[in-house]
């Protein structure tokens, strides 16, 4: 277990001489809930982007002793890296059930695909009572609620067995509850896994945060606990300007995520 | 359990449907010569089994299985002309135009098993190739058809521009024997038909596995959205590319039964005209469901017979309308009429919700 961490080392993203993502060191434990903010264009979606490969990276990305940059989407997924998107991706057209079976599958032969699924696997079946979709899984995933949709992603996650996650705004457009208890579910599965998530939302990464690292403008700017983090003064300085007190700072932290 | 069962006991009954009429009603009820245009109709039908496949399932616009038909129909056409020709003669059109004798490429095909063979293989490692190639560089929507669509039209300018091979723009035609049996005989070419029909069967078989499998599941998340599919740990590019190969090896069969039962071959029939002639019934039909793209396809054959008999001029008008109008007002096809009227009206409020009487498992929800 204690290979599988995610180191990222002078990691570099520049698109047409803009560089959005620049020389970012990052280290993610096993068991650590990693929490990415940063204002918007910080580089936050870039630098997951990155290591899951979706764009080009120079510097380097190791996951569990194996090095990511370079490879293609797909051989990286299969190394136990997994992602989801700002905008809920699920096939739209298929049942709940078929998109898990899916994620599920792609360590499957080849020719066993040939064959109908029989009945609901092991894995598929644990996973929608963990997301609580056991009960519309025969629903189109198109159906399914906004925050539904999120969990279905998370649930395709789970059943992908990927040992690195990768959120982008997992809780963009849920209610409180819905919130809470999605912040539930990512820290008991980041008892076991490495988890890295993008956030706008400033409530949900003070309940549920157990580190943070703060990106402006490409760089790391700040990293630490929450509470280290919130009394950085170069962090205040990003997130409202020059000149003011930390009660005030601490004010906004906490208004923030309700103006997003 | 009940559902997989009811869907089970449905799925023989529709072939047991299809079996009785194409065994027994249509032979009882049609002259050898409507049965012989059923049989051509019947190879467009194969054709279409793949489209759907690729298309509706894989999201995958062919517009160039000409080729494959064509390269199915050629290699039949070329053993035909060299088994008439007797071992070591020349067909007739060769020795009219040239005293070369036969080319060597020509030679392999005086087997009969080389032919079949090469019937399956070449549309496959053509359309893998091609596939691999242009999936691979994510080429796709629009950029994929126009390629595949201009490869049916370099394709026949190539048999144009090569009268000795081919047989140029005349095509191969004039066929006396088909694997030592006489064609002009009636009871070989009610033969003819029921190997098409048998064959069609198949072909609707083995694509009703392929939709209802995990892969027919996988291939419907690529048309989807791919590039979740790459995130899941796939690639994108060898499920479309199988689908693509077997849509191919379909088109493939059912040109080399095409030869003997419509008696010519030439680039008329494998060009861009009858590329998207191909298309349009699996379109009226119904692209994303299994028997839509068969019932379109025979349909609109039909439909071109008998109003050419009629107006000869007017079909390729009526065909382009037809074609406007489902694309316009049905995207779904006649298919997402399964439902009666009653389910179209749901459709026309709520267009997007698949209908829960689709004849499929899997909705019938557009790309």
């Amino acid at each position: 277990m204690d290979a599988d961490y995610l180191q990222v080392t002078g990691l570099t993203v520049s698109f047409d001489g803009f560089v959005a993502v620049d020389h970012v060191d990052l280290v993610v434990l096993p068991g650590d809930l990693r929490f990415l903010i940063g204002p918007n264009g910080a580089g936050k979606t870039t630098l997951i982007d990155a290591v899951s490969g979706l764009v080009p990276a120079t510097g380097a990305v190791e996951f569990a002793g194996q090095s990511l940059l370079g490879r293609k989407v797909h051989q990286i997924a299969r190394l136990g890296v997994g992602r989801t998107f700002q905008t809920a991706t699920v096939f739209e057209g298929l049942t709940v059930l078929q998109n898990l079976d899916i994620a599920a599958g792609s360590r499957r032969r080849a020719l066993s695909l040939l064959r109908r699924r029989p009945g609901v696997p092991e894995e598929v079946a644990a996973t929608l009572e963990t997301v609580r979709l056991t009960e519309l899984a025969d629903a189109p995933a198109g159906t399914l609620a906004h925050g539904q949709k999120q969990w279905l992603e998370i649930g395709m996650l789970l059943v992908q067995d990927v040992q690195l996650l990768m959120l982008d705004e997992p809780v963009a457009g849920m209610s409180a509850q819905e919130k809470d208890e999605t912040g539930k579910l990512l820290q008991r599965i980041a008892e076991e896994h490495t988890v890295v998530v993008v956030e706008h939302d400033m409530d949900f990464m003070r309940a549920f945060a157990s580190s943070v690292t703060v990106l402006h403008a490409g760089s790391v700017l700040s990293e630490g606990n929450v509470a280290q983090v919130q009394a950085d003064p170069r962090v205040q300085e990003v997130y409202l300007g020059p000149g003011h007190s930390a009660a005030e700072a601490e004010a906004v932290f906490t208004d923030a995520g309700d103006g997003r | 359990m009940t559902k997989l069962l009811s869907n089970r006991w449905a799925v023989l009954g529709g072939f047991a449907i299809g079996v009785l009429v194409l065994f027994v009603v249509a032979p009882a009820t049609l002259s050898g010569f409507r049965l012989g245009l059923l049989a051509k109709y019947l190879c467009y039908a194969m054709v279409a089994v793949g489209i759907g496949l690729a298309w509706g399932r894989g999201g995958m616009l062919v517009l160039g299985q000409g080729v494959f038909f064509g390269l199915g129909a050629y290699l039949m056409a070329m053993h035909l002309k060299l088994a008439d020709a007797g071992p070591g003669g020349v067909p007739d059109f060769m020795a009219l135009i040239s005293s070369d004798g036969v080319p060597g490429w020509w030679e392999p095909f005086r087997s009969p098993l080389v032919t079949v063979v090469a019937i399956l293989l070449v549309p496959a490692l053509a359309a893998g190739l091609l596939g691999l190639a242009t999936f691979r560089r994510r080429v796709r929507g629009a950029y994929f058809a126009i390629l595949s669509q201009s490869l049916a039209a370099a394709f026949a300018i190539l048999l144009i521009g090569n009268p000795t091979g081919t047989g140029g723009s005349t095509g191969l035609n004039n066929f006396r024997g088909f694997f030592g049996f006489a064609l002009n005989d009636p009871v070989n070419k009610q033969m003819l038909f029921f190997i098409a029909a048998t064959t069609l069967l198949v072909m609707v078989a083995v694509a009703r596995q392929l939709m209802v499998s995990r892969y027919g599941e996988l291939l419907v998340a690529c048309r989807d959205a791919e590039e979740r599919v790459r995130f899941l740990g796939y690639d994108p590019a060898n499920i479309k590319t199988v689908a693509y190969m077997i849509a191919a090896v379909m088109a493939g069969v059912a040109g080399a039964l095409f030869v003997p039962i419509v008696g010519i071959i030439s680039p008329n029939d494998v060009g861009i005209v009858p590329s998207i002639g191909l298309l349009i019934g699996v379109a009226i039909g119904g692209r994303t469901t299994l028997l839509g793209p068969v019932l379109g396809a025979i349909a609109v054959a039909w439909a071109e017979t008998t109003l050419s008999e009629a107006i000869p001029s007017g079909w390729i008008y009526l065909q382009g309308f037809l074609f406007m109008l489902v694309i316009a007002f049905l995207p779904g096809g006649l298919a997402s009429l399964s439902g009666g009227w009653r389910g179209f009206g749901d459709r026309l409020r709520r267009p997007r919700t698949p209908s829960p009487t689709a004849p499929l498992p899997a909705p019938s929800g557009g790309n």
